[in-house]
């Protein structure tokens, strides 16, 4: 059957796998029909996502479990997984809402390490092992925020994500000499275990937040975030590289 | 916990109520310079100031800075 989004035949490393929008890529990934390296930090969330993936054609699976947080967590993970096709990054933590005058060095430090440092280092250690093959495809996982709206007390997180875009382009040119393309998603809200209310943030001011911003009046699923992964990790998206994907129910264009 | 350097607190995150007298009884959403980004403030001022975290819904409930008072010293 004629399908150009298939990924039959690929390997590719989903790593943030264990939750969110990780979780729902690595089996969007496996039901496509791609081998999937999963890579997560919580050994018995990622066992769960594991027993979920798909193996209905043949497909091959690996769970690696590292914290990709430091430094050895990425070089463990590069030295015990097979060479991949494509990478969809997702490790990403969302701060607590803090306006500026309030922000400690620790904010900094955790949150643009997990959000912007640990995709670089994976990314960096991937290219150089050379455990991603020519033609491959990188996806990182941005979002709207710091890209295309900036949010009250959201800084740290914001700036994190538009230092992943920027990357992203990077990478799409520093790898074009190995025909490696690389993309960022920018999700707007997505209901996952990250941003569920917990505190500073109530169910109601989500309501007036999709009242106010988002067209599809409703925030999105993790899988309609997978499945733009899942597009530019594809053969369907081979004319695309440097771009930036918004999968946000409309809000930066309302925001 | 003293009443009145929480109030000074509380009167910090303000910049343009010169002319409002904070006490106790002030009922603080009533206020022209009330906004999300003061709450985000009150939140993260209580948090540096007497460790406790504050959520969301502490800040709708209270009415006067005395009942925000009350509600940090009951967690600190």
């Amino acid at each position: 059957m004629y399908n150009p989004f298939s990924l039959v035949g690929k390997t590719i490393l989903v790593t943030g796998a264990s939750s969110g929008i990780g979780r729902a890529t690595a089996i969007e990934c496996s039901k496509l029909g791609a081998n999937v390296v999963i890579n997560g930090r919580n050994a018995e969330r990622l066992n769960d996502v594991f027993s979920l993936l798909d193996i209905s054609v043949g497909q091959q699976h690996v769970s690696i479990i590292s914290d990709l947080s430091t430094l050895e967590g990425v070089d463990n993970l590069i030295a015990s997984m097979p060479i991949v096709n494509g990478l969809s990054s997702n490790a990403g933590v969302l701060s607590s809402h803090k306006p500026i005058k309030f922000l400690a060095d620790d904010d900094f430090r955790e949150i643009i390490n997990v959000n912007t440092f640990s995709h670089v280092r994976l990314i960096r250690g991937l290219i150089k092992k050379k455990k991603l093959s020519k033609g491959g495809s990188i996806v990182l996982m941005s979002s709207t925020g710091g890209v295309k709206t900036n949010v009250i007390g959201n800084s740290i997180y914001d700036m994190s994500k538009a230092a992943i875009n920027t990357f992203a382009k990077s990478c799409a040119v520093d790898f074009a000499s190995k025909q490696i393309r690389c993309n960022s998603v920018c999700p707007g809200m997505i209901r996952t275990p990250m941003t569920e209310p917990t505190g500073t943030l109530s169910e109601e001011d989500y309501k007036e937040d999709i009242a106010k911003h988002y067209l599809t009046g409703r925030y999105g699923l993790p899988e309609e975030v997978a499945r733009t992964v899942v597009f530019l990790l594809s053969d369907a998206s081979s004319f695309i590289t440097g771009a930036s994907i918004m999968v946000d129910g409309g809000c930066s264009v309302i925001h | 916990m003293n009443k009145n350097s929480f109030i000074q607190n509380f009167s910090d995150q303000f910049d343009e109520s010169d002319d409002v007298e904070f006490t106790a009884s002030t009922v603080f959403k009533d206020l022209d310079e009330w906004s999300s980004l003061i709450a985000l403030s009150i939140i993260a001022m209580v948090d540096e100031e007497y460790d406790v975290a504050l959520k969301g819904d502490d800040i709708r409930n209270a009415t006067t800075i005395e009942d925000l008072f009350n509600v940090v010293q009951s967690k600190a």
